[in-house]
């Protein structure tokens, strides 16, 4: 087997509404190896989300091929697709996606829910050890609400993280907070890629943030039009010490 | 996902509305209440008459004067004191002609005041003859029956109940051998009866004088006839023949022609028995019509909650999904939701019909008896409304499209 995680070529995905067919995706094509740490730009309705989303077997193409890890994905049933979701992929969603409620330790552990190998100790065990990598272990009680934005997404970051994926998923993680955060969650997905060797596909539109990746996938409408890795990578550490240290605005 | 983790989630979801949990729960908690406790009103009043009517014998028959005449009044019944029609010839015939019940007892009865130097009383006297003590079980605790001589001399003599006596003498005086008087008639007490306490229907059955009829229909009521024949069948199986020759003699001795209808009414302790024991199986009927209503009831409100809170968590269920559950985990999820809700509304019923019932016994002092069958039944019942009506709105929930769940806002 190679040590390419993903392998997708003419991926289609058509939309049907009544007589209408909206072609979001209309035959894309790359790999991403084990390691890679890859961003999706493209402006708004490129199909960002509709790749990310046939990406993280959450949705089906129309047509086309994908190999996750080396799976057909698409000769998958709804169960096996779920299964493939819990232990192969950790998504981090825009919106955090956390329940409500609950404490930080508890949204945690809900991938390891779903999985009935693993033990209530076992559980607990690895939800804290997730919430350590993401330097919040000290917040391990706190309700979402009690909880910042960043705090919030670096949360949902340790339980993408805590079934021990093959590959990370995000779709816009930063979109909703401001520069200073942004840095700071990039900075952790740089630590997880290069001490963890965790492959990361990160949708984002904006260049500084992709600039923090090894390698830019430009998407427009519905194709891909730009694939090139990243000649001068950004370390985030860097960029956020280089931060005006109170910013007034 | 193993059962307790799914019990977990359930839980930690309801608990996080309890107000909502329990006001979804209210329609299963009244209707499960409801039912137990008049269940075990039902079945406590039930067998007490049950074990009174046993206890007043089974082979008691009882006669009573009936006017169902066309001229008796133009619709207007009249009670049966007042309808005259049961003579001592009457008994003396049906003595010489029922040979399927040994004993019969004529009845005379009269109210009035029972007085003794400044102590009275207000009581009833029972004219009957020496064989109603068997006829009707009871026996003399102190003292002597009256006896056939008594009845031919009406004779002044009587036999009290234990109520009667604590009223006019008090704890500790020996009533036999003293002179009470009851209307101005004086009477000499020459036994006490064997306390029988209160029957189911609330009255006190030592609440009594018992005196020759003779004595009762001539020197108090001034009246040649009877309020009612008791007998006694030789054994409960041939009581219903016993009352059908008790029926062939009163009309011969009334002389009433072919198609004319009866005067009197003859019923068997079995009679009674049946119509009590049919009328609380309508009353069963009626529970159970009363417990599927109210169940349904709460079905419905548990579906109503079940779906606002699928649509609720639309998001979580995305999210769920994502992280990898499958259908049948939302599915489960959810149903399970809705049997712990049925399930506790179920428990609480069920702990509340009981402190009713208890409360109720206790209070009230009404015979009540908390059946087990009747806990499980009610039981079994909520959990499978809660998967009924749990099932619909779990399925929905299972059904999302992961992506769209996700989106919705
Ligand atoms: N469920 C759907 N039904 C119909 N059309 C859809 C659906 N999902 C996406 N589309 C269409 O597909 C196209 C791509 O949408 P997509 O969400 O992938 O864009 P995006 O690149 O993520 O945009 P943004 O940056 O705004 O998030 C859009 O034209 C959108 O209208
Ligand atoms: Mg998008």
């Amino acid at each position: 087997m190679s040590d390419k995680i993903l392998e997708i070529d003419d991926l289609k995905r058509e939309f049907v509404m009544g007589s209408e067919t909206v072609r979001a995706l209309k035959g894309v094509s790359f790999d991403v190896l084990k390691g890679e740490f890859v961003t999706i730009m493209g402006s708004s309705g490129s199909g960002k989300s509709t790749l990310l989303n046939l990406l993280g077997c959450l949705d089906k193409q129309t047509s086309g091929e994908y190999f996750l890890d080396g799976i057909d994905v698409k000769t998958l049933d709804r169960n096996q697709l779920a299964k493939l979701r819990n232990f192969k992929i950790g998504f981090v969603f825009q919106a955090y996606n956390l329940l409500p409620r609950t404490s930080a330790l508890e949204n945690v552990e809900l991938p390891l829910f779903y999985n009935s190998k693993i033990s209530g100790k076992e559980r607990r065990e690895r939800a804290l050890h997730a919430l350590e990598a993401v330097k919040l272990a000290d917040r391990q009680h706190h309700t979402p609400s009690q909880l910042s934005g960043g705090q919030q997404q670096r949360v949902a970051i340790a339980r993408a993280l805590v079934n021990e994926p093959v590959m990370i998923l995000a779709d816009e993680a930063t979109g909703n907070l401001d520069t200073r955060t942004s840095y700071e969650i990039m900075a952790l997905m740089q630590e997880l890629n290069e001490k963890d060797q965790k492959t990361i596909v990160f949708v984002t539109h904006e260049p500084d943030i992709a600039a923090f990746s090894s390698r830019t996938v430009f998407l427009r409408d519905g194709k891909v039009v730009k694939d090139s890795p990243n000649a001068n990578k950004k370390n985030a550490k860097d960029a956020l010490a280089a931060l005006p240290v109170s910013d007034d605005y | 996902m193993n059962i307790f983790n799914l019990i977990k989630i359930a839980l930690k979801a309801l608990l996080r509305n309890k107000l909502r949990a329990l006001l979804t729960m209210l329609g299963i908690i009244i209707g499960v209440g409801a039912v137990i406790t008049m269940m075990s009103i039902g079945q406590g009043s039930k067998d007490s008459i049950q074990s009174s009517l046993s206890a007043m014998g089974t082979n008691m028959i009882t006669i009573m004067p009936y006017n169902n005449l066309p001229g008796g009044g133009g619709g207007v019944r009249l009670g049966a004191s007042s309808i005259q029609s049961l003579t001592i010839a009457d008994v003396e015939k049906l003595k010489r002609d029922v040979t399927d019940a040994t004993e019969f007892s004529p009845a005379a009865s009269a109210s009035g005041q029972a007085i003794k130097g400044t102590a009275n009383w207000p009581t009833t006297i029972q004219g009957v003859a020496p064989s109603y003590l068997d006829i009707r079980k009871l026996s003399v605790n102190s003292g002597i029956e009256f006896s056939d001589n008594d009845v031919r001399t009406s004779a002044k003599v009587c036999l009290l109940g234990q109520t009667v006596v604590n009223n006019l003498f008090g704890p500790n005086v020996d009533p036999i051998g003293q002179i009470i008087r009851f209307n101005k008639i004086p009477l000499q007490v020459i036994g006490v009866l064997s306390p029988k306490g209160y029957n189911t229907f609330g009255q006190d059955q030592d609440d009594i004088i018992i005196a020759p009829y003779t004595t009762v229909q001539k020197r108090i009521l001034a009246t040649i006839y009877f309020h009612a024949i008791y007998a006694s069948a030789r054994t409960e199986s041939v009581s219903d023949l016993a009352s059908e020759e008790i029926s062939k003699s009163l009309r011969e001795s009334h002389r009433l022609r072919e198609g004319q209808d009866d005067d009197f009414v003859v019923r068997t302790q079995a009679d009674l028995i049946k119509t009590l024991s049919s009328t609380s199986g309508m009353l069963s009927v009626l529970l159970t019509a009363v417990a599927g209503i109210s169940l349904l009831i709460g079905g419905i409100g548990i579906m109503n909650i079940m779906y606002v809170s699928v649509t609720e968590r639309t998001r979580e269920i995305g999210l769920r999904m994502s992280i990898g559950a499958r259908g049948i985990d939302i599915m489960s999820q959810f149903l399970i939701e809705a049997i712990l809700i049925s399930i506790t509304g179920g428990l609480i019923g069920v702990i509340l019909g009981i402190a009713a019932s208890i409360f109720i016994s206790s209070f009230l002092h009404w015979p009540v008896i908390i059946s087990e069958t009747s806990i499980v039944i009610s039981f079994l019942v909520c959990a499978l409304t809660g998967v009924f009506f749990g099932y619909y709105p779990a399925q929905k929930a299972a059904r999302l499209d992961p992506i769209e769940a996700l989106r919705y806002e």
